[in-house]
């Protein structure tokens, strides 16, 4: 079971959209509760007062940017999807998949308040003129699907999903659809094809799936919290939203923050956005005894590593983009003075590789060659001309140069690994120029 | 359970192989969520493998008749996700979250400690058929580092001297 480490005192309806109504205890909030606590009220209000046009318009000047870790505005993607007479009214995924190495916050919202999911994908299926959701959700997370199936029930028998939603004439239902592993499900076109039942490879964009995804129609894929995030805003309006943020950043809204590694409080908050990494450090209890902070990841696998100093920056998707790294999901990871960032490298590349979708050459071939490469390093046994090669390789991992975002998600821990700690590199060589250096591309074992 | 929605009453075999009435009235059931019936697949293939531990040959050929899909495709989404087991394992699971923030909160010490408890490496079963231990994608369960799944159950953050209390659950 995941917590949140703030007290309900803390947890204000005014401030924190997402977790005000979480029980200090940990047990799920169910329809009775949460009917109590303003749930359902944003799709009364959208009903009442709003088109998919107005509703669609509230949510681009809230700024909602996307929490699965590239942060699109939520509004912008929505005003690209197909939509109109001739156009068949197709489908909302909740990507519930959540996997990116140190990412534990969807798995919070699912397993203690399932109906706030719910509520956003409704609003998400009105203003998209979808007539069925899918909440595509990792198979490991047993507890949650339990929770979320017991939600959707209850939401079906209280007539806010499937036929005539509320009165209101229109038909909408949310189906939950459990995984079976890979991370690469998680990577939107990839997860369009699992949900179909198949091999959980990429597509190629265009066409987005906005115009064309699953079973061809148009879909919109959203992440559990930014779901989360919307009943709020068509509730209380953009500018309430923006405000959340209190001028920490020009993004709305609030985020759910973590940290793991070895602090001493590691866990969740949600916290306005743009919120600095001291803050966050500081709520985790700073590092633990014996231990000094020598760098940290601000989201995740895919991001880059950044530096202590960069601890003060509003950790939001600009201010974070402009410092090299990701913001990816906003939940931090460091790493303690006696704790190689080689041997972190090597276990990022070998993750990357052992979970690549063996599409294209670079990713396929690629990772392997760098998690060999880092193994030798690791060992004291690397050779002059690796750390150039990790580069390049980094380099043909980056984006553009695959089907998908998977490689250079790959590229980026190990680039800013070499750039800001070159020196721990390079005392992992130890032996002159070998004849690994004369093949471009070895054979790889995926 | 009912089977009104399954497309014949005649069980289907191959091989031997017997989908039982209830995995084909759940299968069903899961058919219904989705406008192509080959979405069910990877559902399938966990009721199946749900009921008998993994996922036998003749059991891909029977889900596929039962989807009106060909075997081939639910062969291929069989062995692509790693969830489904397509060899005998042990009737417990053991899941070792072996990502990052793991990493950092010592999991290498952890495996070691799991290698030499149970005799085994990863992908292996002990030979009382007890326990399977595999590596596993972040768990999300990052605040509990190191972090892994015994079947159904998320257990962290695990110290290497607390692995035999904590197998004694699992008979
Ligand atoms: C390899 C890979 C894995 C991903 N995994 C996830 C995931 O587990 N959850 C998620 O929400 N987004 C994940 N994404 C991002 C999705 O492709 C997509 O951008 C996101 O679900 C869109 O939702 P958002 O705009 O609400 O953030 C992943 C992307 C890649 C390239
Ligand atoms: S980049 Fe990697 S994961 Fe993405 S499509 Fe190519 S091989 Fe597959
Ligand atoms: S890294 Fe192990 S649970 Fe997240």
């Amino acid at each position: 079971m995941s917590r949140i480490l703030q007290d309900r005192d803390e947890r204000r309806p005014e401030t924190h959209p997402l977790t005000f109504r979480l029980n200090d205890d940990g047990t799920p909030v169910m329809l009775d509760d949460y009917r109590e606590q303003q749930g359902y009220a944003s799709v009364e209000r959208a009903f009442r007062d709003l088109s998919s046009k107005t509703l669609i318009e509230e949510l681009k000047t809230a700024n909602l940017r996307g929490r699965g870790g590239g942060g699109f505005s939520a509004g912008l993607k929505w005003s690209l999807t197909m939509q109109g007479e001739g156009i068949p009214r197709g489908y909302i995924v909740c990507n519930a998949d959540e996997m990116e190495p140190g990412t534990f916050k969807d798995r919070l919202l699912l397993e203690q308040q399932p109906h706030l999911l719910i509520e956003g994908m409704i609003l998400a299926g009105f203003a998209n003129n979808a007539y069925q959701g899918y909440i595509f959700m990792r198979g490991e997370y047993v507890d949650a699907a339990r929770t979320v199936q017991r939600a959707l029930d209850e939401a079906r028998a209280a007539g806010w999903l499937g036929r005539d939603v509320a009165g209101s004439g229109w038909d909408f239902d949310i189906a939950l659809h459990t995984g079976a592993g890979r991370y690469i499900c998680g990577e939107e076109t990839a997860l369009i094809n699992s949900l179909e039942g198949k091999r959980a490879n990429p597509r190629a964009k265009p066409p987005f799936p906005g115009q064309s995804g699953a079973w061809g129609k148009p879909t919109v894929v959203n992440n559990v919290e930014t779901l989360c995030n919307v009943p709020s805003v068509v509730l209380h309006g953009a500018d309430w939203y923006q405000g959340l943020s209190q001028g920490k950043s020009g993004d709305g809204g609030t985020k759910l923050y973590g940290v793991s590694g070895k602090v001493k409080r590691p866990g969740l908050w949600e916290l306005p956005m743009g919120t600095t990494g001291n803050e966050l450090l500081e709520r985790a209890g700073g590092m633990r005894d014996g231990h000094t902070l020598k760098t940290w990841l601000p989201g995740g696998g895919s991001t880059g590593f950044l530096l202590p100093e960069h601890l003060e920056l509003a950790l939001d998707f600009d201010t974070i983009g402009k410092a090299g790294s990701r913001l990816g999901t906003g939940l931090i990871a460091v790493v303690a003075d006696d704790q190689s960032v080689v041997s972190l490298a090597r276990n990022l590349e070998e993750f990357f590789s052992r979970e690549s979708c063996g599409w294209c050459t670079p990713c396929r071939d690629g990772l392997p060659w760098s998690v060999k490469l880092l193994q030798a390093l690791e060992a004291g046994e690397g050779e002059r001309g690796d750390i150039d090669l990790l580069e390049s390789l980094a380099v043909d991992l980056g984006p553009g140069r695959t089907f998908c975002a998977h490689a250079p998600g790959a590229a980026m821990p190990l680039a800013s690994a070499i750039h800001y700690f070159r020196d721990e590199f390079e005392r992992g060589v130890t032996r002159g120029q070998g004849a690994a250096h004369a093949d471009p591309i070895p054979v790889g074992s995926v | 359970m009912t089977h009104a929605s399954t497309s014949t009453s005649a069980p289907i075999a191959t091989d031997g192989f017997v989908l039982h009435d209830e995995d084909r009235a759940a299968i069903a059931h899961e058919r219904d969520h989705y406008p192509h019936p080959q979405a069910a697949s990877i559902e399938a293939l966990k009721i199946v493998q749900k009921r008998h531990g993994w996922v036998p040959d003749a059991a891909i050929e029977a889900i596929a008749r039962e989807l009106g899909v060909s075997p081939a495709s639910v062969e291929g989404v069989a062995t692509f996700y790693s969830l489904i087991f397509r060899q005998p394992v042990g009737r417990h699971v053991i899941l070792l979250c072996d990502s990052s923030s793991c990493f950092l909160t010592d999991y290498e010490a952890l495996r070691d400690a799991f290698f030499e408890h149970l005799g085994i490496g990863f992908g292996q079963t002990t030979p009382d058929g007890r326990f399977t231990l595999l590596p596993v994608c972040c768990l999300g369960a990052c605040d509990r580092g190191p972090a892994l799944m015994i079947g159904d159950d998320t257990h962290g953050p695990v110290a290497p001297e607390e692995i035999p209390t904590l197998l004694e659950a699992y008979a």
